[in-house]
């Protein structure tokens, strides 16, 4: 009885996969703000981070118009003079997947939808995995789901694992990003665990995920790295490479310069890639676009210059 | 029922057939240059702080102040003789007996504080100066160096007017004058070390920074002038060791307060044999960093990272060994060859410089000949393949695996960033290993077991032990070694009562 | 016909053992009326070494034990010394100058010394130890360790109350010695030997050597074991250069005694919680505060 409570799970899991100490990671993570970009290597950066975010709309009062234009601020970010790249995917409800799939099809565009009754995932699992064939079947080439954070907790792992590889296979071809919603996890031992937890059952190619955005505390560079980290030891222990998702609080071309760094830094450049690493972001996109014109002009752009997208996630 | 069993346990073994999985730290993202390029505000040549004022040595010479990152001039500075020395004591000795040593606590504490914050005014010139000089990263300079030398001022200052509670049951006064000479590693923050708390006190202090950097010294006068301290107070004589044993001989100082190696701290004891002056010694280290296999590894690695290449390794509480527990021992050394991968070796004015430039060509010389005995002895090498500048002296920071206690680099002071690393497999033989050095001035423990720190923490012959952290350092913690690292204490409490007599 | 008194043979009292000097070497002493008293071991510089290793073994022991527990220790010495005091008393009579009064005042200041610092056993480390309140998210403090072996050189006179002063203080904190006794009045330093062989006060934190200081100094000066050197030497005397020059081959903490006066050792100001931190390592320990 008391082996198999939940304590015990987690201190098992701890002892396998390592703990993270607060203080030190957060140092770590310190160093990257003080890095400093410039030139060719911050359009660079800034270019690159726009290649990689998830422009994401996620609200009760999204309408097919708004998705719409969504879409077409994530295929031309900026006007064309700035050759900016489009972003990776935008990301929607699983209502409004074909709505977006009709202005990103033939477009290099991917259209992500969160399901699996995001943001709490308190739906039965059939449910969920209904939702997940659904948006899929609209078109959906992404899905990101969240995990059971309550089987996590009372240390039902294998209920946790059991769902995501019942989402993994209800995705069929589509990638999967699997949401650990840090905030609700609450230390970085628990992050790091649910992070191998989840890497165990996805795929070359699938993510895994800070945040849903709907919760107080989203993606921070201290919870980013310890999901890096994870992702590097998976990788180096399996050869399996997860790519990684911040999402949420991320609203400045600067943090995301940081956030970057903190890839080159921990998983290196073969992870400096949207097929490895996405911003899920809505803000984000528009500071992105200002910082590169002011690169190009040397002048200080004025926030309406720029199109607004979204509210921010 | 819920499953309790993780479905997929626990590492799955690389597959067979497939390369092995690394990790690639290439050009594709390359950083361009970031220099700092505000004006360090120097002058082309620096005379002797005697008095309150800035005087020529009376015999006229001065050497040469070398940037170790470029080998270029940075400024001439006065070469002291020993008129010179004996002018400085005997402002030092007219400024304790008319002004400092009679002034009110509360009064000797608003100067302390006016330091404080004139340091803090100029923070970003003396960081460019310290970089100039020293060698060290612009990064360290500006968010450590500069920043933690006014830290100490300010909380010295507070310290001078509550000196009744420094030692319960006695009373404290002043000692007088007291000799200083520090090292080239830490040059402002050393500085402030050694004078915040004897000012505070009521001693005066004539000081000798390190021959290759005197730079931020003279310039820390500049902002003693400023601050208005009565002249005496505070006297800066430069050079090099001569100039460094003339300071420490001489008959006026009651104590001698010296940062330096274990080898020179000898030399100075035995010289002040004969005399009652009171010493406080900092001296060498070749500390132990001790990893167990709970600890939080990427944390360890990162502190072990900190612990050896911080400030180019010339620390002398450097963790310069790492002692392994052999279950992790792989695991940890592939970590930090994928850590030391991405440390950025070069200019030290660039921002993003992690590792600067050898303080001098005889440093470069030493740490290559130690680094030559540890492949000669059999030692494994590992440097990162990082670019080096043409000019200037650099060293590639280097791990040694496979050294074991005999190996020269695990027991001599390298003072750079080269790292041995040595294996254990129980606690004793840790304890041991840690402990079996002349040295003892600082240890790290890792470990996720608290009672473990605890013991370790016990049972490490060190001053100063880090648990889950390295390298840290404040005003308020005393710093200072066991056995042959030295003896008295700097910071917190302690250190001020190293600067008193008992009364 | 009277009954011939059995007189006792003086040894040096080295790892709870009496022992002879290695030399087989010794000196006489007298007593008052000058008549022969007993001869006195000639400790040598081997024998010092033994010393170190009987203390060397004692040391981590003793340190281990808890601040109560060596506070009852030091406490029960006092009451060996208090039981015994009137042998104590005695015992000055080979030392010649002392007799009747000065020597009972001299024991009884020893008692209360003793007792003095067995109260400051669990209290100096709340006196001289700190929690720091570092700028960084980490918990520090510092606290105090003993240094190891200590040398004490106690001086000619008081002759049993000096030895005490300089002992006490060092072996309160688990620190364990090798002293070597007052030259010219051993006595009663070794009948204190015999008090400590039946105090609880384990063999080896306390050893008593006699002996000449010429030969014995620089040794206690270079043995690099040593880590500190407690010695009542004479101030600008020869004594403190060579105890300072052959400490410094090991960075030795060098402390000396400075008894000014007749009187000197039974000042209130000869004890102190700083004669206890003078033969004290700081030691600051850093730890994260996270979850």
């Amino acid at each position: 009885m008391f082996a198999k409570s939940p304590p015990a799970a987690l201190r098992r899991l701890f002892d396998d996969v390592g703990t993270v100490d607060q203080v030190g990671i957060e140092e770590r993570v310190a160093k990257y703000t003080t890095r400093s970009i410039k030139k060719t290597a911050k359009v660079w950066g800034l270019k690159k981070a726009v290649s990689m975010v998830d422009l994401t709309t996620l609200e009760g009062k999204d309408t097919p118009g708004k998705v719409a234009s969504l879409c077409q601020k994530a295929l031309q970010p900026h006007d064309e003079s700035l050759a900016v790249p489009p972003v990776a995917a935008v990301c929607v409800y699983p209502a409004m997947v074909r709505h977006a799939k009709k202005h990103v099809a033939d477009t290099a565009i991917k259209v992500a939808s969160v399901a699996t009754a995001f943001p709490s995932g308190q739906s039965p699992l059939k449910t969920r995995l209904a939702e997940v064939r659904a948006a899929v079947a609209d078109g959906a080439d992404e899905i990101d789901m969240v995990i059971n954070r309550g089987a996590f907790l009372a240390g039902e792992f294998g209920v946790m694992q059991d769902e995501i590889a019942a989402v993994v296979e209800a995705c069929g071809d589509s990638a999967l990003k699997v949401i650990l919603e840090v905030s609700e996890l609450e230390t970085y031992d628990n992050i790091r665990a649910a992070s191998f937890l989840a890497m165990r059952v996805i795929r070359e190619g699938d993510f895994i995920k800070t945040s849903t955005g709907k919760t107080s505390l989203n993606a921070t560079l201290g919870n980013n790295q310890v999901m890096l980290e994870a992702i590097r030891d998976f990788y180096l222990d399996t050869g399996v490479a997860i790519g990684m998702k911040p999402a949420g609080g991320i609203r400045t071309a600067k943090q995301a310069l940081q956030f970057l760094i903190a890839v080159k830094e921990t998983l290196g450049d073969a992870w400096l890639t949207n097929e490895r690493y996405r911003f899920g972001a809505s803000s984000l996109l528009n500071d992105l676009v200002r910082q590169l014109e002011k690169e190009r002009t040397g002048a200080y752009q004025a926030p309406y210059y720029f199109s607004e997208a979204a509210e921010s996630y | 029922m819920p499953s309790l069993v993780e479905k997929k346990s626990s590492r799955t073994p690389a597959r067979a057939g497939r390369p092995a999985p690394e990790l690639i730290f290439g050009d594709l993202w390359e950083f361009d240059p970031a220099p700092e390029t505000a004006d360090p505000k120097l002058k082309a040549r620096y005379d002797l702080f005697i008095d309150g004022k800035f005087v020529a040595p009376k015999a006229g010479k001065y050497f040469d102040s070398i940037n170790p990152a470029n080998e270029q001039k940075l400024a001439e500075i006065a070469l002291a003789g020993r008129d010179d020395v004996d002018a400085a004591f005997a402002a030092a000795q007219k400024a304790f007996d008319t002004t400092w040593g009679r002034m009110p606590g509360r009064e000797r504490a608003k100067y302390l504080y006016r330091i404080a914050r004139l340091l803090q005014d100029r923070a970003r010139e003396f960081a460019i100066a310290e970089t100039l000089d020293g060698g060290k990263p612009i990064k360290e300079a500006r968010d450590f160096d500069v920043p933690m030398a006014a830290a100490h001022f300010f909380y010295h200052a507070g310290w001078a007017d509550k000196l009744e509670y420094v030692a319960p049951g006695r009373r404290v006064a002043p000692l007088g004058v007291v000799a200083q000479v520090i090292p080239w590693n830490f040059p402002l923050l050393m500085l402030a070390w050694k004078i915040a708390p004897a000012l505070a006190m009521g001693n005066t202090v004539v000081l000798k920074p390190a021959e290759t950097t005197s730079v931020t010294c003279l310039k820390l006068a500049e902002i003693l002038q400023d601050a208005g301290l009565p002249p005496g107070v505070v006297n800066f004589v430069t050079g090099a060791g001569d100039v460094g044993a003339a300071v420490i001989n001489h008959p006026t100082p009651a104590k001698v307060a010296f940062t330096g190696s274990t080898e020179v701290g000898k030399i100075i004891m035995r010289a002040l044999a004969g005399t009652e002056k009171k010493m406080t010694m900092e001296l060498g280290g070749k500390a132990a960093n001790v990893v167990f296999d709970d600890a939080p590894l990427d944390q360890a690695v990162e502190g072990i990272v900190n612990g050896i290449f911080f400030n180019q390794g010339h620390v002398c509480c450097a963790g310069s060994r790492l002692l392994v527990h052999e279950p992790v021992a792989e695991r940890v050394l592939a970590k930090l060859k994928n850590r030391i991968r991405v440390l950025r070796v070069g200019d030290p004015m660039d921002k993003n410089t992690d590792i600067g430039a050898i303080n001098s060509k005889p440093q470069l010389e030493k740490i290559t000949e130690l680094v030559a005995s540890g492949t000669k002895e059999g030692a494994e090498i590992f440097q990162p393949s990082c670019r080096l500048p043409s000019k200037g002296y650099y060293f590639r920071p280097t791990i040694f695996s496979g050294v074991t206690m005999s190996h020269r680099i695990a027991r001599e002071e390298i003072f750079g960033p080269v790292l041995s690393i040595l294996t254990f497999r129980t606690v004793e033989e840790a304890i041991e290993k840690a402990n079996n050095t002349p040295y003892g001035l600082s240890a790290g423990v890792w470990t996720d077991k608290g009672s473990r720190i605890l013991k370790m923490s016990v049972e490490l012959k060190a001053g100063v032990v880090w648990a889950n952290t390295y390298n840290k350092f404040d005003p308020t913690s005393p710093f200072g070694g066991y056995k042959e690292s030295g003896f008295g204490r700097e910071g917190g409490r302690q250190g001020l009562l190293d600067y008193a007599k008992l009364i | 016909m009277t009954r011939l008194p059995i007189t006792k043979t003086p040894k040096p009292y080295v790892g709870g053992a009496f022992i002879r000097s290695e030399s087989g070497r010794t000196f006489p002493i007298r007593d008052g009326a000058g008549n022969f008293f007993a001869n006195i071991p000639q400790c040598t510089r081997k024998d010092l070494r033994n010393a170190v290793e009987a203390a060397a073994k004692a040391g981590p022991g003793w340190a281990r034990r808890t601040a109560y527990n060596r506070g009852q220790i030091l406490y029960r010495m006092a009451e060996m010394l208090e039981s015994r005091s009137v042998e104590m008393v005695v015992a000055f009579n080979p030392a010649g100058e002392k007799a009747g009064t000065s020597a009972a005042r001299e024991v009884r200041c020893a008692i209360d010394r003793l007792v003095y610092y067995a109260g400051w056993a669990d209290k100096y480390e709340q006196v001289l130890g700190s929690v720091n309140p570092v700028a960084s998210s980490h918990f520090n403090f510092t606290v105090t360790e003993p240094m190891g072996v200590v040398g004490v050189i106690a001086p000619d006179e008081s002759p049993l109350l000096a030895f005490i002063s300089l002992i006490a203080p060092v072996i309160v904190s688990g620190n364990t010695v090798v002293a070597l006794a007052s030259e010219k009045s051993p006595y009663p330093a070794i009948l204190f030997g015999e008090m400590l062989a039946t105090s609880d006060l384990p063999g080896g934190v306390v050893n008593i050597l006699t002996g000449f200081r010429k030969e014995l100094v620089p040794t206690f000066a270079t043995h690099t074991h040593l880590r500190a050197i407690s010695a009542a030497a004479a101030m600008g005397g020869d004594e403190r250069k060579v105890l300072r020059l052959g400490g410094a081959e090991s960075v030795k903490r060098v402390q000396f005694a400075a008894a000014n006066g007749a009187n000197a050792w039974f000042d209130e100001a000869a004890q102190s919680v700083y004669a206890i931190r003078d033969f004290l390592e700081f030691k600051t320990t850093w730890h994260p505060v996270g979850a």
